[in-house]
């Protein structure tokens, strides 16, 4: 039993982790209609430079927060620079752009940062504290009130202020959006923005959890963070949040008590998404897309 | 003095032309009719004013010159634009669009307006807190022109408002824009394909073919005119 | 008319590529080989991606799966290089049929997130079921390699060179198969169901076949493209990073030369085994260039050339010739709503 909830504890802990960024996809789609294929390497990017901002003696909390405002003026200037050119062509044309962005950024963080590994600290400390047999570490306290936080933030931002009315009216008729004096340009980079903060943010939330911050450190995640977003509903931040918490559970335990699985991790989100996407397509929350002809 | 003043409008899509030196005016407080069957470039002419379509010529608001400006720009000389068929936002509730229409306003009668529109338009009273996607045509057609008069327009701009409305419905809400137009003055350009109504309504009109005026006059006129009347009003 | 300029071009280039061996060096003729197996490759994912509209950036796992087939054989078995291509085949269009069923639920941007999860698990799926094979328990291996016969020696001097015809032939009747496939009436489907799906389906188009069957075709190259690798480079190996990076690379070659286009990844396969090779050494220890560049090239070419430059040069011709362009229309739609 003691086993259990311990595996449970840490498929939270990684739940909150994918929720995180699945949260900054499902936003970046909700204002801006785009898939970020880059999120992970931004990410990356701005990870990196937390811990260069550590390295040269900057308190960790106060690194994130100014990663993070880096992190903002990043998501903008991509898309004005980046994305707003190709925004009017077909959506091949703009995954494609990102995907470039994936690959370019990837190399560039190597290039600038080195590829040796490095050692992110964690935001929480070392503490922990222990309920009955099972082990509570002062991350795992963290993470979900870091993840709690930027949920409500975020849910007051776009549901209760008029920043979020227009990020969300632009992400529903961009031309509408227009004929009502709403500067889509500006909207869609404040969306990137935000975006790329809350990427910079999920990152160094993650990279602690593991042994070390290298150029592949957030491809996995992506793929997990991916799982979530596509479980939940494409455009559902509740549904992000519970899809997170499902794909962190279901690889905990998954890892102790299937064996053959033991080192096929990455399978398990796999196998949920094809299994959920087979009989919702649009994810346990996500709203119908009717096709217009 | 004219509110609107258009002349030689020339403009299309890349290389297909589909306005030929058009002009017409709209002054205060009037409500003015395009009439034109399909392809004869309404829509066309409607998205040249708002900013929407690159065209040349030129669209004096109040005296100053607007073409050539985009279309948040003209939205905010209170210029409100409902598209034809698509003007709501899907994913927001009718409270949540009625607001969005009040964006670029720096006053704070917002509230008091919502509250004034809903009255005016009770069946979105009722489903004030319903996804505009979720309602019918007539219904976001309604909550489009509401939206659009949340921008306390000085000019409304209205890309056939009948088009896949009942007639009964299309009926009600001519009326209603009649009604706005005689309390708020308001000033009006409906470009149509349904002329019985909309020349009931109107004060005056204009006839468009293929991208060209070839008729004007009042609504009175244009009605009893037999080429108008053949072709629009579907009688020999 | 232009089916004779068409065929005079293809002999010539199939002449060019012929003498390649006879003129240049052994590093040099290794590259051109590369090219030419990875051409294959993105001939196949051209067929889902570029006509079909079906963004795949995890083709390097049925590469894979082509490689380790082919390897396996040969190590395990004694097998000969060439009868395990028909098997090769058959695995792969299982395997991409497989995968192009549950792939029917998803759009564009959601099935490219699902081919790079493919990716991602396939290499530790085969480390899980290959290590038993491979040298020294992992998940490396290297069959016996190809040897020239002797009626050979009258234009093969080496070994690498009998390889790189073995490997050309195959290409060059995968390249016919594919030509004639997309010209014909199933190209013309592919098109109408990346452009149109409801449409296409009200024309009596089985969409589900089309869509389905794209994925096994462009799997079963990926996969031949992989035994070629293995009868090439003598190895097959499946390390995290080398599938993603192959997935990646033939997604460039077909952008890069021209989605849609017959001659595209062909063209665009030259340029990516050449830009990487080249941009391997220009910053010491430093094989991270090479993506940074595709990355940028990717950017740019959206930005100046979206489709391709075979693409691009088409239109081009058109253009100077004034006159109407034949040939599908280069991008595909992959919007999700």
């Amino acid at each position: 039993m003691t086993l259990f909830l311990q595996q449970l504890m840490n498929g939270i802990g990684n739940g909150v982790i994918y929720a995180s960024v699945a949260l900054a996809l499902v936003l970046i789609y909700r204002t801006t209609g785009v898939l970020n294929f880059a999120q992970g390497e931004m990410a990356l990017f701005s990870t990196y430079i937390t811990w260069k901002l550590t390295d040269w003696g900057v308190g960790i909390v106060a690194a994130i927060f100014i990663s993070m405002l880096i992190a903002f003026a990043m998501g903008a200037l991509v898309e004005l620079v980046l994305i707003r050119p190709v925004e009017k062509k077909p959506p091949f044309v703009v995954l494609i752009v990102t995907i470039g962005m994936f690959l370019a950024l990837n190399s560039i963080t190597q290039l600038v940062f080195g590829t040796d590994e490095k050692q992110l600290p964690s935001a929480f400390g070392d503490h922990s504290w222990s309920v009955g047999d099972v082990r509570i570490t002062g991350e795992f306290v963290g993470l979900i009130c870091v993840l709690a936080l930027t949920c409500t933030l975020l849910w007051i931002l776009l549901q209760k202020t008029k920043l979020g009315l227009g990020l969300r009216a632009v992400a529903s008729n961009p031309e509408s959006a227009r004929l009502v004096g709403i500067s889509s340009g500006t909207m869609l980079m404040i969306g990137w923005a935000i975006s790329a903060s809350l990427g910079a943010l999920g990152g160094a939330m993650y990279v602690p959890t593991t042994p070390a911050l290298t150029a592949g450190s957030l491809q996995a995640v992506l793929v997990y963070a991916f799982a979530a977003a596509a479980l939940g509903g494409f455009d559902s931040p509740v549904g992000a949040v519970v899809g997170g918490l499902i794909v962190g559970v279901a690889e905990a335990l998954a890892i102790e008590y299937i064996e053959p699985l033991h080192d096929i991790t990455l399978l398990v989100p796999f196998l949920l998404i094809g299994v959920v996407l087979l009989y919702r397509p649009t994810g346990l929350f996500g709203r119908n897309i009717v096709e217009r002809v | 003095m004219s509110l609107l003043s258009v002349s030689d409008l020339r403009g299309g899509y890349g290389p297909v032309r589909v306005l030929h030196g058009l002009g017409f005016e709209v002054n205060a407080g009037e409500i003015v009719v395009i009439l034109g069957a399909n392809g004869s470039g309404k829509t066309s002419t409607i998205r040249a004013i708002s900013g929407m379509l690159q065209a040349t010529g030129s669209v004096r608001l109040h005296d100053e010159e607007i073409l050539g400006k985009n279309p948040e720009a003209i939205a905010r000389r209170r210029v409100a634009h409902v598209p034809q068929g698509r003007g709501t936002f899907p994913e927001l509730t009718v409270e949540e669009n009625l607001r969005v229409g009040a964006f670029s306003r720096k006053d704070s009668a917002v509230d008091e307006d919502i509250d004034r529109w809903l009255t005016t338009f009770p069946r979105l009273r009722e489903r004030r807190t319903q996804l505009a996607g979720s309602m019918s045509g007539g219904e976001q057609q309604m909550l489009a022109i509401s939206r659009a008069l949340m921008m306390n327009p000085v000019l409304l701009l209205l890309d056939e408002p009948s088009l896949g409305l009942a007639p009964l419905v299309t009926q009600e809400l001519f009326q209603k824009l009649a009604q706005l137009n005689r309390e708020t003055y308001i000033a009006m350009l409906i470009v149509e394909q349904n002329a019985n109504l909309a020349l009931k309504t109107a004060t005056r009109g204009y006839v468009l073919e293929a991208g060209e005026i070839v008729a004007t006059g009042t609504s009175e006129e244009l009605a009893s005119n037999d080429e108008v009347r053949k072709a629009y009003l579907g009688m020999a | 008319m232009r089916r004779v300029i068409r065929i005079v071009a293809s002999l010539v280039v199939v002449a060019l590529l012929l003498l390649i061996p006879q003129v240049v060096g052994e590093s040099i003729n290794a590259l051109w080989a590369q090219a030419v197996y990875i051409a294959v490759a993105a001939m196949g994912l051209n067929i889902l991606t570029g006509y079909n509209g079906q963004i795949s950036i995890g083709h390097g796992a049925f590469y894979g799966i082509g490689a380790y087939t082919s390897a396996i054989l040969m190590e395990n078995s004694g097998w000969q290089f060439l009868p395990t291509i028909p098997v090769v085949v058959g695995v792969a269009l299982v395997a991409g049929a497989a995968f192009g069923f549950p792939a029917l639920r998803l759009k564009g941007l959601y099935l490219a997130l699902i081919t790079l999860g493919l990716a991602a698990v396939f290499p530790d799926l085969i480390n899980r079921f290959a290590s038993k094979y491979g040298t020294g328990g992992t998940s490396l291996i290297q069959p016996p390699r190809v040897l020239a016969p002797g009626w050979a020696d009258s234009f093969a001097d080496f070994d690498d060179q009998y390889r790189y015809y073995m490997a050309l032939t195959i290409a060059i009747v995968m390249a016919v198969l594919a030509a004639n496939l997309v010209r014909g009436r199933y190209g013309r489907a592919l098109v109408a169901v990346r452009d149109h799906e409801s449409a296409a389906s009200v024309l009596g188009i089985n969409v589900a076949r089309v869509k389905v069957s794209a994925f096994a075709l462009s799997a079963a190259y990926a996969a031949v493209a992989g035994s070629l690798s293995v009868l090439i480079e003598g190895s097959a190996n499946a390390g995290k990073i080398e599938v993603f990076q192959q997935s990646i690379l033939f997604l460039v070659a077909v952008v890069i030369g021209g989605t849609a286009t017959v001659a595209g990844p062909m063209v665009g396969a030259v340029i990516v085994v050449f830009v990487q090779d080249f941009a391997k050494d220009l910053i010491d220890d430093q094989p991270v260039l090479s993506p940074a560049i595709f990355g940028l090239v990717l950017i740019v070419m959206m930005y100046l050339l979206p489709d391709g430059l075979v693409g691009g040069a088409r239109r081009l011709i058109s253009r100077v010739l004034a006159k109407p362009e034949v040939g599908q229309p280069a991008i595909p739609d992959v919007s999700t709503h």
